[in-house]
């Protein structure tokens, strides 16, 4: 149907079935629903801009009477985490020097996993991955004293690679169950032309299945940014005070005990801490819904 | 076996062997040898340092004797059942809904979605600015003109649990939903089709033919609610920081504050396992379920 005809215009039956009592009720538990889903955000939003006096008489839900923007310089430049007062700027740089060695180093690791798992299987390969996925489920806090011991003997403990090791030991199952079910859905008549024409296990890897891995690649991506921006128990543990990501000086600066509680510079920082999965999310739409769907693929 | 053209076992396969080297050190270090760590320490009178001095269960015995664990235990199994029911059935009836062919989908599907992409951090800090009596939905329903109207959801120890029920599901339904929708999708029209032809009404197909059938995507969302529910954490430290007073204490932040701040890793790690038997306790039979019957060939992942 063309958008361009006028609507008067009689169109037989739509009309009529597009005001029927279902469709009315379908449509205003949907919308009422994503009232609810929205507020939160809009009144993060809405709070950000308004200065402090107003938020003391209005309600959460009025929009600002004189925006301010005030709020969001202060949260990102001088806002107080504890002794510091540089503002949530210094997480969020932070959070980019653990975020992007993470999401590189954790899928490289799992690519060749999945690779090696699926078209170079050896003995014992199976129960390893079958170990490995019953991992995901494990709790974390049944694991992290002994990892702490590991990362502080290996001199690791409290600085950056220590929580961008962690991050990619706990991104391995789900990421090399995700690469394995891709290289084993491409027809294995590629892997063994290229292996009688003499190529060998990186050769085959970096030649034929790399260049056709590209969708399971910004899958990987996707949900490996979200879950690790967003991460707080490894940061908070395996970073050291120095390195806190974004999420763990976001929660310092809210709920610091001292002090009046700003709470537009509260909510200001908060944004700026959910804007980049929230950017993340909507450009890449389609993607992020594959992901979790591939994330929740049985294994 | 022709020897020239296969080498030597352990050789075999070389640079798969090796490719994996970081996988096989993750899961013998890791997942097995940190969790049987775990597990024989929690038999110790480890304080702040781990010790091996064997005692038996007290550490397990003082634990259950903790009022703050049992309270913490009783929130975990009220937030699970809720979140878990209520996620569940929300996720299923706005799935069936968007299935519906309705307009607007990827509208509705961005909206419900978003705020799986948040941390729980920042649920948290936003529900606690929403919920706060001085502040929030209270002041809000007051200013309205029912001066009377209380909300202490944040500040009596009696509902704060439900706060950070509420905080979940606003985080967690769109997930859900997503993966209800996905499996509804795999129905196939014909089934609709044979249900009408039969005049069978719409909610009857969806109770007794279509949930049926979709037993695999129910299953497979469960485990993993369940598995996010054991580890919940970050959304009580940014909510309610498991107050006031213990009221809304959860296992993972007992765990964590026996082992980290208070010096007492015993008790910790008795905690975090009594936490790990809780998912195998859930994980086995559906693992043992899942993984029985190998016959079934294709499925969602292959």
């Amino acid at each position: 149907m063309s958008s361009s005809l006028p609507s008067f215009e009689p169109r037989g039956h739509r009309p009529k079935r597009f005001v029927s009592p279902a469709s009315i009720m379908i449509y205003s538990v949907l919308v009422v629903a994503a009232i609810y889903y929205l507020i939160p955000l809009y009144v993060m939003v809405m709070t950000s801009l308004k200065g402090m006096p107003e938020i003391r008489l209005g309600n959460i839900f009025s929009p600002p009477v004189e925006v301010t923007f005030q709020p969001w310089a202060t949260a990102w430049n001088s806002a107080c985490t504890g002794l510091y007062c540089e503002g949530i700027k210094v997480g969020f740089f932070n959070s980019m020097k653990i975020l992007i060695p993470s999401v590189i180093l954790s899928i490289i690791i799992a690519s060749v996993n999945g690779y090696a798992l699926s078209n170079w299987r050896f003995k014992g390969s199976e129960l390893f991955f079958t170990v490995l996925i019953f991992g995901a489920f494990i709790p974390y806090q049944v694991m992290l004293y002994p990892l702490v011991i590991i990362t502080r003997e290996l001199g690791i403990f409290g600085t950056l690679t220590g929580v961008i090791v962690i991050h990619t030991i706990f991104g391995m199952p789900i990421l090399t169950l995700l690469f394995r079910n891709y290289f084993v859905s491409l027809p294995p008549e590629l892997f063994k032309a290229a292996r009688v024409d003499g190529a060998g296990f990186w050769r085959i890897f970096l030649q034929i299945m790399l260049p056709m891995s590209l969708p399971i690649f910004v899958v990987a991506i996707i949900l490996q940014v979200t879950g690790i921006w967003n991460d707080f128990l490894f940061g908070v543990i395996f970073a050291g005070t120095k390195n806190f990501p974004m999420t763990v000086q976001l929660n310092n600066i809210v709920n610091s005990t001292q002090g009046v509680k700003e709470y537009n510079v509260n909510m200001a920082a908060t944004i700026l801490t959910g804007a980049v999965p929230l950017l993340v999310y909507f450009f890449s739409g389609k993607y992020f819904v594959r992901g979790i769907a591939a994330g929740a693929v049985k294994g | 076996m022709s020897v020239s053209r296969r080498p030597f076992a352990p050789l075999r396969n070389l640079n798969a062997k090796v490719a994996a080297v970081p996988m096989i050190i993750t899961v013998l270090v890791v997942f097995v040898g940190c969790t049987l760590w775990t597990v024989v320490y929690s038999f110790t009178s480890s304080r702040s340092l781990p010790t091996l001095d064997f005692v038996g269960f007290d550490q397990y015995v003082r634990l259950f004797r903790t009022s703050r664990w049992t309270v913490s235990l009783k929130n975990l199994a009220i937030f699970g059942i809720l979140s878990l029911t209520f996620s569940l059935v929300l996720g299923f009836i706005l799935a069936a809904l968007m299935d519906q062919k309705i307009r607007f989908e990827n509208t509705f599907r961005t909206i419900f979605l978003y705020p799986h992409a948040l941390s729980f951090i920042v649920t948290g800090l936003v529900w606690q600015w929403i919920l706060t009596p001085t502040f929030g939905v209270q002041k809000v329903v007051r200013d309205l003109g029912f001066e009377t109207f209380n909300f202490p959801i944040l500040t009596d120890g009696r509902f704060t649990i439900y706060a950070i029920v509420i905080a979940g599901l606003w985080q967690g339904t769109g997930l859900v939903m997503a993966l209800m929708l996905a499996g509804l999708r795999n129905i196939d029209d014909e089934i609709w089709k044979a249900a009408r032809v039969d005049g069978i009404p719409t909610w009857k197909t969806y109770l007794f033919i279509v949930i049926p059938m979709m037993r695999p995507v129910f299953i497979t969302t469960l485990v993993i609610i369940s598995a996010t529910i054991v580890k919940v954490y970050d959304l009580v430290v940014a909510l309610t920081n498991g107050g006031p007073g213990i009221a809304s204490e959860v296992p993972a932040k007992y765990v964590y504050d026996f082992m980290f701040s208070r010096g007492n890793l015993g008790q910790g790690l008795a905690a975090s396992t009594i936490m790990l038997t809780t998912v195998l306790i859930i994980l086995v039979p559906w693992a043992l379920l899942e993984f029985r019957p190998r016959n079934r060939s294709g499925g969602a992942s292959k």
